[in-house]
């Protein structure tokens, strides 16, 4: 791997609606991906693992429910389990965290956002994908003070506006569709394997 | 707020030094957040100004337990564990003379009545002794007087029966304006005291152990440790259940429990 690459992870936020945008994202990933991805999609705490499931069929990077005190590895997609924070440690790997909501969930894309940044700084990649609330508002900051780069969907195509809405309106680097920001994480596996040659 | 890492070492190994509660061996980056969360609070400016306030004052002290030791927690929390119980683990128990159970990291008590519940559903309550413990003493208190929310109710009461409940949960409750006092009769033979999972050693010897959600604190080193005193607590085929989150795979003694209901993370010690 080259030391110098330019990112080292992508963090996702989704809620209401994000079933369909992370599909879309995550769809045309290869399975070598260069990046490991966490993602935090709210949902009710009984559903299990039916997103992984769902996720799974639809994709060809590794899906998985992410463990306790596991080792973060490229060409995994994370997604927190229901009802439990999905933090990342400086030695990066992953712990959970049954701590109280913020801001109203658990998990919350500011927790995974905010400890991410802290580990990744300006290697970190996070998105704000459809949802009716405004986790990950504050998420977006510490990502942009850590000097990563932050991408909002665009709240005219977003499912539920409000969400990419509010990272916006804190201030983010990119307006993108689907379209676009899967366009950016498919160019950044190109630019990778070209780096490689 | 980010900290500089050393310095944050050098305010857990002074707690430690001062007041013997030991944190550096739990996870970092949620207990960073708790620290900052109660600087925050409490308007403090930075971690050395936080050291210096709780080198001299014991009542600020108490408030950082609090708030650094994470207390939530439900009424049959995760029913399809207390289900698995019902299930494969109290016939066993049956066949002790008295049983003997400790709950581990059990907050403000809401997972010792649902066991106590449980049990007095297979007339086992009067011949059990239940240990709890937490390092919070705040919320043993709680626990003590078993005065709950109303609020709650609903949720518990779904819990319940998802968990196989066999009553109408309202039996072992009386609502109090907006609080609930669950039967005394639950608690007769519960016995709450502190007890710290990194400092303390084992105090008996136990046929079920319970600690859930508290595991997830600690790394891997703690995590080990302590699932060492939990063997050392368990008598031969004694039951270990652990958070839904929860596992054995970075315990050295992970070959001496046996997987009795693997998602539920239910464990027997074999040897
Ligand atoms: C998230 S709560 C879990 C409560 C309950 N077991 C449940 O699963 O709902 C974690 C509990 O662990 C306790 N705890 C944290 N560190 C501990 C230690 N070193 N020894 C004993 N208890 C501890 C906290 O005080 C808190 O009550």
């Amino acid at each position: 791997m080259a030391v110098d690459e330019k990112y080292q992870a992508i963090a996702i936020g989704a809620s209401a609606g994000g079933l369909y945008a992370l599909s879309s994202l995550f769809e045309q990933l290869p399975a070598e991906y260069p990046l490991p991805v966490m993602v935090i999609q709210h949902r009710a705490k009984d559903q299990k693992e039916l997103l992984e499931e769902v996720l799974q069929n639809k994709c060809k990077m590794i899906i998985k429910q992410a463990d306790e005190k596991e080792k973060i590895k490229r060409g995994i997609i994370y997604i927190a389990p229901p009802g439990y924070h999905l933090l990342v440690e400086q030695d990066q790997t992953l712990s959970l965290s049954s701590d109280e909501l913020e801001s109203f969930s658990r998990p919350s894309i500011n927790v995974l956002f905010e400890t991410a940044a802290e580990v990744y700084r300006e290697k970190l990649i996070g998105v704000i994908l459809t949802g009716a609330n405004s986790d990950g508002a504050s998420g977006v900051v510490a990502i942009r003070k850590n000097g990563g780069l932050t991408i909002a969907q665009d709240p005219q195509e977003a499912q539920y506006p409000q969400m990419p809405q509010a990272a916006i309106d804190n201030g983010v680097d990119h307006i993108w569709t689907l379209k676009e920001i899967q366009g950016f994480l498919n160019q950044l596996f190109v630019q990778h394997r070209n780096e490689k040659d | 707020m980010s900290f500089d890492a050393s310095e944050f070492r050098k305010l857990l190994e002074s707690i430690r030094f001062l007041y013997g509660y030991d944190f550096t061996d739990y996870s970092e980056a949620s207990m960073k957040r708790r620290v900052a969360h109660f600087i925050r609070g409490r308007k403090i400016n930075s971690l050395e100004e936080l050291g210096r306030i709780l080198l001299r004052d014991e009542d600020t002290f108490e408030e950082f337990i609090q708030e650094v030791s994470v207390t939530v927690t439900e009424m049959f929390r995760d029913p399809s564990f207390y289900k698995s119980l019902r299930d494969k683990v109290i016939k066993r128990l049956a066949t002790y003379p008295t049983i003997k159970i400790w709950i581990a990291g059990c907050a403000t008590g809401e997972e010792v009545y649902s066991i106590a519940i449980l049990l007095n559903e297979y007339d086992l309550l009067e011949r059990s002794i239940i240990y709890a413990t937490d390092i919070n003493q705040k919320s043993l208190q709680i626990a003590k007087e078993g005065l709950y929310p109303i609020a709650n109710m609903k949720t518990y009461t779904e819990n319940y029966i998802k968990a196989g409940g066999k009553k109408s949960f309202s039996e072992y409750y009386k609502a109090k304006y907006d609080s609930v006092l669950f039967n005394k009769m639950l608690r007769q033979n519960v016995v709450l005291s502190p007890h710290n999972l990194t400092a303390d050693k084992s105090f008996n010897e136990f046929q079920l152990i319970i600690c859930r959600n508290v595991l997830i604190y600690f790394n891997q080193n703690l995590q080990d440790k302590v699932i060492n005193l939990f063997y050392e607590s368990l008598c031969p085929l004694g039951f270990l259940g652990l958070g839904g989150k929860e596992s054995l795979l970075f315990a050295s003694r992970r070959k001496y429990f046996e997987e009795i209901v693997k998602k539920e993370r239910i464990y027997m010690k074999t040897e």
